[in-house]
């Protein structure tokens, strides 16, 4: 078995439905919008004083013309950052909000796993909670009562299953709450940021359910910020920005874009900017992309470009423009440059302006980076400007420390001797 | 864990689409919204029966202490009642027995969606479920607290009658009519969070506007009468003094309220608030879960 990045990118997903497989949800040009009153009347009195000020709204549109189609058995991810608009989605599928406009469908019965939790009622105790859920997710309250056992059994409550909800650990309470609805064997399951808590034991154990229910060909929506774990277990995904579907497709594809999306925005302190010694003044020091234009991250599949732009301020026989890349904790990765000379045909006169672009070769995991830079000369001249910029490289792939390197495995299983 | 994944998917019947229509009052199957309403009945009945000390000895106390001193303010110090009916007390007791389902059941209802928060942000259901089930679990307090009328009824020597088999229909009226205030309290509160305040005085008034201390005829005028016989609530009240107590004097409440032209308000307020209440949650209920 080899590990290819190829594979990664475009992975070959084991047990996906095929394009001809039935939809479980269906959705069509979906709208929400929400009115945010810019003054809150919550009372009569204020109501009655100011009657015109209830029309004071601000619309926040939530989700603004959606549409996908999601295959029965398929395990389909939704990413997006906050306020993308995803829980809202994953609120209206799930019939707790209704929507401005737009159609939804959804074949056989759906269990949702909202904001943590399903919802619970906190005077009731643990095992009162399990059938009032189950009932509401759709089972006949004797199907319920014959599988409650179960339920606390899954979620490792035994002990506490009389205890009232409000005395719960917010641990406790995930894992009752992943447990009901696992019980609910319902036909489509919501689920939004569930491996975000919970210690390793239980994440292992949602682990296992997800593979169990995808084993068992179950239609999954999950909604997360968490790129592994879609790309562990999605056969497709879908990101949100603004309301909108800005990309749908593979999840490693889905992953890229979201990072993408995640990082772009968040940058504003590239170009730390330039300084000045006696000898020499550098202008500029940026990351551009194949183009040549400025940028601010990088993609795993494309070089590395750095380009600076220095002034000479006295004559030089020869100049060392040199780049260190470093990882966030400041490690030097790697140092490259270039020694500039009259020999080689360059003007190195005071009041010349050089520019220089270096390209490296992009071997790097996923995270930001800084670039320090170092002008010398044999005549005196110095300078170092540490961090001159920084950017942040997105990788679909998600290792552990600053390189992602190309590998390969062979195995080989052979009788043993017992 | 590999080996899950391997494993061929077993064929699941397949599903047809439906619509999926967004939260409602009554929507998702009339089965359901039954189950529903009995297991979030009971269950709160049995939470506050088990759940303290005293369990059901504090929703039988309560009335009862406010029947003792109210028995001993109006028999003692005012006597505005005492001659005018023949079984003060066993009135009195029923009155404040059947006006606390009233005020317990609609005061219960005006804040249940929103303590309910936490099911109606992430569950969907049929709301309506919630008001109701605080209705039928006062409903059951109050069958409860009758067994304890009844006895009394027996014990004051009023003696059984055809006529009480007519309570039912009372009882059916009463508690339609704080179904209908209690989906629109409940549904009120979640856009105005003053109803709780203003309901509270409100229930107390409306314990002086009907005939639980003093009876009708202890008005003595006739407009006191037909205007006491605009609230619905008096109506109920009255019929069911006449259908259990069967005194000679209790004017029925066709009679209080001067011929039954006389009980159109109450039928119009009685019907309006229903109407409302109903029509109301259920143009609110879709939007609940966004407005908590």
């Amino acid at each position: 078995m080899s590990v290819d990045d190829k594979l990664t990118i475009q992975p070959a997903i084991p047990g996906a439905p095929g394009p001809d497989a039935p939809p479980a949800i269906r959705v069509e040009d979906l709208h929400k919008a929400f009115h945010i009153p810019t003054q809150r009347v919550d009372s009569l009195k204020e109501r009655a004083v100011h009657p015109f000020a209830s029309r004071e709204y601000r619309e926040l549109r939530a989700l603004d013309g959606i549409s996908f189609e999601v295959r029965q058995g398929e395990f389909f991810g939704i990413v997006g950052r906050n306020g993308s608009g995803k829980s809202t989605l994953l609120k209206l599928l799930a019939s707790i909000y209704r929507a401005d406009a737009g159609r939804i469908q959804i074949a056989g019965r759906l269990a949702p796993f909202i904001e943590l939790g399903v919802g619970f009622n906190q005077e009731l105790t643990a095992r009162e909670n399990v059938v009032l859920n189950g009932v509401m997710m759709g089972l006949t309250p004797k199907e319920v009562r014959d599988r409650q056992d179960a339920v606390i059994d899954f979620a490792e409550l035994h002990d506490f299953a009389d205890l009232k909800i409000k005395n719960y650990s917010s641990g406790m309470l995930v894992r009752l709450a992943f447990s009901v609805m696992l019980q609910a064997d319902a036909d489509v399951l919501l689920i939004d940021e569930v491996l975000a808590v919970g210690d390793a034991a239980f994440q292992q154990k949602c682990a296992d359910a997800f593979h169990q229910m995808k084993a068992e060909g179950k239609t999954i929506v999950l909604v997360t910020h968490d790129m592994s774990a879609v790309e562990q277990y999605c056969h497709r995904a879908m990101l949100l920005a603004d309301g909108e579907v800005q990309y749908s497709g593979t999840p490693a594809e889905t992953g890229h874009e979201y990072l993408k999306l995640n990082f772009e925005s968040g940058i504003a302190e590239a170009g730390l900017g330039g300084g000045e010694s006696d000898g020499v003044k550098l202008l500029s020091c940026r990351l551009v992309d194949v183009a040549g234009e400025e940028a601010m991250t990088v993609d795993n599949r494309d070089p590395i470009r750095v380009k600076a732009e220095i002034e000479l301020r006295q004559d030089a026989d020869a100049v060392h423009v040199g780049f260190t890349l470093a990882s966030a904790d400041d490690l030097a990765i790697f140092e490259f440059g270039e020694l500039l000379t009259r020999e080689a045909g360059f003007d190195l006169t005071a009041g010349k302006r050089v520019t220089v672009t270096a390209t490296v070769e992009n071997r790097l995991a996923a995270g930001r980076y800084f670039i320090h830079c170092g002008i010398h000369s044999p005549s005196g001249i110095a300078l170092y400007i540490h961090k001159a910029t920084s950017f942040v490289l997105f990788n679909s792939r998600d290792t552990r420390g600053l390189l992602s390197l190309d590998s390969s495995v062979e195995v080989e299983v052979r009788e043993g001797k017992r | 864990m590999s080996t899950d994944v391997q494993t061929p998917p077993p064929v699941r019947p397949v599903a047809e689409l439906r619509e999926v229509q967004g939260p409602s009052a009554l929507g998702g199957g009339s089965r359901r919204f039954f189950d529903l309403l009995k297991l979030i009945s009971v269950t709160e009945f049995k939470r506050v029966y088990f759940g303290t000390v005293l369990g059901y000895l504090w929703s039988l106390l309560r009335p009862l202490m406010l029947f003792g001193v109210l028995l001993l303010v109006f028999t003692q110090v005012f006597r505005v009642g005492s001659n005018k009916v023949e079984y003060y007390p066993v009135f009195l007791l029923m009155g404040i027995v059947l006006y606390t389902f009233f005020s317990e059941a609609t005061g219960n209802a005006v804040t249940s969606v929103v303590s309910q928060e936490g099911v109606v942000r992430k569950t969907q259901f049929p709301r309506a479920v919630i008001p109701l089930a605080t209705v039928i679990t006062s409903l059951f307090n109050l069958i409860l607290n009758l067994i304890i009328v009844l006895v009394f009824i027996l014990a004051f020597g009023v003696s059984p009658a055809w006529s009480w088999l007519l309570f039912p229909v009372a009882l059916a009226f009463l508690f339609v009519g704080t179904a209908g205030m209690a989906m629109a309290l409940s549904a009120l509160y979640v856009r105005f969070r003053d109803t709780a305040i203003i309901w509270v005085v409100a229930a107390q008034v409306f314990l002086y506007l009907t005939p639980i201390l003093y009876p009708v005829n202890a008005l003595g005028e006739e407009t006191k009468e037909r205007l006491l016989m605009i609230n619905p609530l008096s109506v109920i009240f009255e019929q069911v003094r006449v259908w259990v107590l069967h005194e000679s004097q209790a004017p029925t409440a066709v009679q209080a309220a001067g011929g039954w032209a006389g009980l159109i308000p109450a039928a119009v307020i009685y019907v309006g608030v229903v109407a409302f209440g109903a029509w109301y949650f259920n143009r609110e209920a879709p939007r609940i879960a966004e407005a908590l």
